[in-house]
């Protein structure tokens, strides 16, 4: 049954695929993109890989839809006829792909138990890390005890790339006499389901965070939910007011604020006479010090992730309303 | 028919790879080029997840009772990777951005003009 | 337990024809305000069915009491981006079928 939905969400996602190299329109391209985001997502949920179809339903579906659709307000929505011929590109794909398709012949089968990728690491995280770490999410457990290095520097990732896109872009706040009313002021309805929705949306992303020892979640997704929260009240009573909630100086801060929140633990641990981010050392049981370690690396990730989002959203559209006046 | 199941999802990984690729090479948009290389990463991403499904397991979270799980490794990879993709894709949009102030355009061969009359 | 499978599943499949039914009426619909009609089938009733039925296969527990929440949540955020929808398209001088026949120049509303 598992292999007969896997082959249908495939084969869609294939067709996805093929109709946005057609599309001339940009617009529909994201659209599909977002179609194509939440195909995977389930395709991944049909594959076990819960954690993994959360981020990619509320990373890939939401943020990265909006920041195109964004980009696209700028640069305008129709791709221009290309003259070139296409018959070189589709040479070098067809010859690569037919290479690549010979190799899968040597790869393992799918789905069986005994593949070399399930034989080395993964039965001691499977079987020892409910004893070792004592949280009945494995995925959790891997992320923040195991490779916690791993995820301190992707963390870090996150954050070089909100410097980027402030360097490239900037927040520009404009004086708030000049500002033009943005956001969707004569429709009502949407403006009190915001109401209503938004703190139900934040409440459910601090239970992301919170429950992500025990169930999927943890604090890439929730970092990214509490982001499409406060998105949705930018969308929908425009930019300045959003400013006046949380401002673009203090998300910089609270972006750095959740990456040192994180090397502090790593520090601590040190200081306590372990090594960095061996949380064993901070509390006398060192199954209560992995509990203390992951909660705090997971707040940070949360923060940082959550600051980083937003900032970037407030980078671009601070752009789009500063191009429309 | 068991030929097929065993290598099904790394053809369609494969043939979404090349799709996002193609898009890459011959689109002459940025903003669709940014697509092509989401559509790319996805399909790693696809493939890592592939990997790590056992027939028969279950999603990698203790419950009582069930002793096969699916790999969590590729899970956590993968997990970080999303995140980590949109961060640069942001990047990238926002350079777009400001070639389209630059130069007035975001289509490839027009701006490569512009740069040859200065 | 035998009745209440046999319940589930009606609800079940009505769900799946209802989303099939607003599919088919999205591609034949002529034109936009008929296709978010059709649309909003697919958000409402189908999905007040499928979790209808899932809801019956529930056991009483915490899962109960999650499908009742996204249900709550779907209900309030769905028809509101219809609606969204709709209006934006109505501002932004979309005409229906109707108009644009009885009208063969390019006349707008004025809104």
């Amino acid at each position: 049954m598992t292999e007969l939905i896997d082959l249908v969400l495939l084969a869609m996602l294939a067709l996805t695929a093929l109709k946005i190299i057609f599309l001339k329109d940009l617009f529909a391209v994201v659209m599909l993109f977002g179609i194509y985001s939440f195909l995977s997502a389930l395709i991944f949920i049909n594959l076990d890989a819960v954690d993994v179809a959360f981020t990619e339903a509320s990373v890939g579906a939401g943020i990265s839809s909006v920041l195109m659709l964004g980009t696209l307000a700028l640069t305008g929505r129709t791709e221009k006829e290309n003259k070139r011929s296409s018959l070189l590109p589709l040479l070098v794909v067809t010859v690569t792909g037919a290479a690549l398709i010979y190799g899968t012949l040597d790869m393992p089968p799918f789905g069986a138990a005994n593949n070399p990728v399930h034989e080395h690491v993964a039965p001691r995280y499977i079987e020892e890390s409910p004893k070792e770490v004592g949280l009945p999410n494995m995925v959790t457990s891997v992320l923040a005890s195991y490779r916690g290095f791993d995820t301190l520097g992707e963390t870090v990732v996150v954050f070089a790339a909100a410097i980027g896109v402030l360097a490239l872009l900037g927040v520009r706040r404009e004086k708030t006499d000049n500002v033009r009313q943005s956001g969707f002021t004569d429709h009502y309805v949407l403006r009190i389901i915001a109401k209503l929705v938004i703190p139900l949306i934040i409440l459910f992303a601090l239970y992301v965070q919170f429950h992500g020892d025990f169930g999927p979640g943890g604090g890439f997704q929730a970092g990214v939910i509490a982001a499409a929260a406060f998105i949705l009240y930018a969308l929908v009573y425009g930019l300045p007011s959003a400013f006046r909630v949380v401002g673009p100086k203090f998300l910089q801060g609270l972006a750095s604020f959740g990456v040192l929140l994180y090397a502090s633990v790593g520090l601590y641990s040190m200081f306590k006479g372990g090594q960095f981010l061996d949380y064993n050392k901070l509390a006398v049981d060192p199954l209560a010090g992995q509990h203390y370690g992951i909660i705090i690396i997971e707040l940070g990730v949360g923060i940082t992730v959550f600051a980083v989002m937003l900032s970037i959203y407030y980078a671009f559209a601070s752009q789009t309303e500063r191009g429309n006046t | 028919m068991n030929f097929i199941f065993d290598y099904y999802n790394y053809w369609v990984v494969v043939f979404l790879m090349m799709a996002g690729f193609y898009i890459v090479i011959s689109a002459n948009n940025l903003v669709k080029k940014i697509v092509g290389l989401n559509i790319f990463q996805t399909s790693v991403f696809i493939l890592y997840i592939s990997m790590g499904k056992v027939s028969g397991g279950t999603a990698p979270i203790l419950v009582e009772g069930v002793t096969q799980y699916s790999n969590p490794l590729p899970h956590v990879l993968i997990l970080t990777a999303i995140v980590v993709g949109v961060a640069t894709t942001a990047v990238g949009l926002s350079l777009i951005v400001r070639i389209k102030r630059a130069y007035g355009t975001v289509e490839e061969n027009e701006f490569e003009n512009t740069d040859d009359a200065i | 337990m035998f009745i209440l499978d046999i319940v589930s599943s009606a609800l079940l499949i009505a769900g799946v024809f209802f989303g099939l039914t607003g599919a088919v009426g999205l591609f034949k619909f002529p034109d936009f305000f008929t296709r978010i009609h059709a649309a909003s089938v697919t958000d409402s009733v189908a999905a007040i069915l499928i979790i209808g039925g899932l809801l019956l296969q529930t056991s009483f527990d915490l899962n109960t009491a999650k499908l009742l929440f996204i249900l709550a949540f779907l209900l309030i955020t769905s028809p509101t981006a219809s609606h969204a929808l709709a209006k934006s398209a109505r501002h932004g001088g979309l005409l229906c079928l109707a108009e644009t026949t009885n009208k063969p120049t390019d006349e707008r509303p004025h809104d």
